[in-house]
């Protein structure tokens, strides 16, 4: 099988745009992985599947990964110009002091495709893509019309993750049910204090039947019939 | 039939939506039925649900609803250690705790490049070959069930599959939580006497898969609901991510035993069976063939097994972090691959843990499948799917 600097060149030459950089596994499986632009996600996947030599028919994995905001301390040497008093004279002196600087990395999500060949019987190919943040652009496009494997796996990802796939044919919620709100599995996620609570079509029956009682709490007596 | 893999890569002359599912259109006239199959349909094999459109006895919508047994398996693993998720890959596929553990432990150790004692491998093989028969039967089992064949050829089955069963218990302390292998070997060795009652529960199972056999060769019920239904073209198998005996049963020759050699699977002799009509009848003789494949490799493993550690002594349980970097493990679990992504950033807990679970991604074409068929073949062909709830849901 070709190796991912050789993928990497023969998607450049075939997808003219594409923006594809390696990403490398420090692990000891040594399974290298590349990161494309959204772009042109859906040319490169095309590519990819009908290429006669990498032929990689069979999306078998798909999944999204988290990366929240980090906040990265660093200590940094900072050399300034302090006024001192040597002798009974001020003077200007330079003066190295070390401070610590706390800058933000701007988190992600990503999502990674495995994607292995039947006909050649090869893989896994890694690819990974990245939105612009976690909160308002999570917008990428879907590998379903290519893949139809990624149809389910893609709604897990919008479920679990919050990753807005664009194109995909029926993009729902497949594990939580549609109610629900948040994303749990992202990393800042909080879990309610209160798993019950579950706004349902029983609610609006209560609130229904509340309505038949009076202020007092007697049961109000519909016309002709019982209570 | 068979059409070698090749020409499904070749896309040139497909269209734009070749791999959904076709809209049908109602033709009687009237309403259409909306039903809903499930979450409690007692051919869902667990908690699921299909809603489905109904034209007269014709089902011309079908959408598979999930979550019912969801307990998000992959964050509660992200916030243990390794070795605290194994007992919970148990709870994955219910029936084949044991190929979970595989699946899981290969993972971790291409993660950490830990190798694996020879006769803890020689273990593996004969577990998992163990849980692949175990499992094809209740499937096949479960289809006459299904046919209205009401519980005794079930029976048959599980009175197979508790020898089995046992045999797990002895070795493991539990019939079906076996949590039973480790990063680096397995937890505890087999004695003498257990590699002997294996041999003896394994000598009696071809009589059990001729009996077996039977039923399907001979029962015109069953030839008559189950071939020609179903069809699942191969193209759009393997687009749709299919694997397993789905996927061998649609005529392609696709088996992770013999594309990755994981473990020691090139040692073995076998065949892979394949399907050349790609209908229900198919996939059970497919699963069928399987168990007589894996009878043979049992036999192998039984003779050959060698003795020395089942654990690498090398092997780190205490303090076991993983150095930074990212594997994805598969094998042939008896349902499909099944697959474990993990990322590590060097700390006790997994970054990453995702579980690739071949029962949820093989039933993306369930409505394909079903679409023109009536509502009483939809209990079959969802069957012949195999699935288990536990991990579709995670």
């Amino acid at each position: 099988m070709k190796t991912v600097e050789e993928i990497k060149a023969a998607i450049e030459t075939a997808v003219p745009g594409a923006q594809v950089e390696i990403v490398r596994n420090p692990g000891p499986s040594a399974q290298h992985s590349l990161r494309i632009g959204h772009e042109f996600a859906v040319q490169v996947a095309t590519f990819l599947q009908d290429d006669p030599e990498l032929a990689l028919d069979f999306l078998s994995n798909v999944t999204g990964v988290d990366w929240p905001d980090k906040e990265i301390a660093e200590k940094v040497k900072v050399t300034r110009q302090v006024t001192k008093t040597i002798d009974g004279v001020e003077q200007a002196v330079e003066e190295t002091v070390e401070e610590t600087r706390k800058r933000l990395e701007p988190g992600c999500l990503e999502v990674v495709y495995h994607l292995y060949s039947m006909a050649k019987k090869h893989g896994p190919v890694v690819l990974r893509m990245r939105t612009a943040n976690r909160s308002d652009k999570v917008n990428l496009p879907s590998l379903t019309r290519v893949w139809r494997a990624a149809e389910f796996q893609e709604r897990e990802i919008f479920d679990l993750y919050g990753i807005v796939f664009e194109g995909h044919p029926d993009l729902r919620r497949i594990l939580m049910w549609d109610g629900f709100k948040d994303h749990p599995m992202r990393r800042d996620y909080v879990d309610p204090d209160d798993y019950e609570y579950e706004p349902t079509a029983h609610d609006e029956v209560l609130a229904k039947a509340h309505a038949h009682q009076t202020a007092a709490g007697a049961v109000a007596v519909p016309e002709g019939g019982k209570p | 039939m068979t059409s070698s893999a090749t020409d499904f890569a070749l896309s040139a002359a497909r269209q734009e939506g070749w791999n959904r599912p076709p809209v049908i259109e109602p033709d009687g006239e009237g309403e259409l039925l909306e039903l809903a199959m499930g979450p409690h349909h007692p051919s869902t094999h667990g908690v699921f649900r299909m809603d489905v459109a109904l034209d007269g006895e014709r089902v011309v919508r079908l959408k598979p609803v999930f979550g019912y047994l969801h307990r998000n398996h992959e964050k509660i693993a992200e916030n243990t250690s390794y070795l605290a998720s194994m007992p919970y890959t148990d709870r994955l596929d219910y029936f084949c705790s044991l190929t979970n553990n595989w699946a899981y432990a290969l993972a971790v150790e291409k993660l950490v490049g830990q190798a694996v004692p020879e006769r803890a491998e020689y273990l593996r093989v004969i577990l998992a070959e163990l849980t692949r028969i175990q499992n094809h039967a209740s499937s096949i089992g479960f289809l006459l069930q299904e046919m209205g064949a009401s519980g005794t050829p079930l029976m048959y089955a599980f009175r197979e599959r508790e020898k089995i069963l046992d045999l797990f218990e002895t070795l493991t302390g539990s019939r079906m939580m076996c949590n039973y292998m480790r990063f680096g070997g397995c937890r505890v060795d087999a004695s003498p006497a257990w590699l002997d009652a294996t041999r003896k529960v394994v000598a009696g199972i071809p009589e059990f898969v001729d009996e077996f056999e039977r039923f399907l060769r001979t029962n015109e019920i069953l030839m008559a609901r189950t071939q020609g239904m179903g069809i699942l073209r191969p193209e759009l198998a393997v687009n749709a991510g299919v694997t397993g005996p789905m996927l061998r049963a649609s005529g392609v020759n696709y088996d992770i035993r013999k594309v990755d050699h994981y473990g020691i699977y090139d040692r073995f002799k076998f065949r892979v069976p394949l399907g050349d009509h790609w209908d229900i009848y198919d996939r059970y003789m497919v699963r069928m063939l399987e168990m007589r494949e894996s009878i043979g490799i049992l036999e192998q493993a039984l003779k050959e097994i060698p003795g020395g550690p089942v654990m690498d002594p090398k092997a780190k349980i205490r303090g076991f972090r993983p150095k930074p970097g990212e594997a994805y493990g598969r094998i042939e679990a008896p349902k499909g691959e099944l697959g474990f992504y993990l990322i590590s950033d060097g700390s006790p807990n997994p970054y990453r843990y995702r579980v690739r679970p071949p029962s949820l991604i093989n039933l993306t074409i369930l409505e394909d499948m079903c679409l023109g068929h009536n509502v009483a073949d939809v209990v079959l062909i969802f069957g012949s799917v195999d699935i288990v709830l536990g991990e579709v849901d995670r």
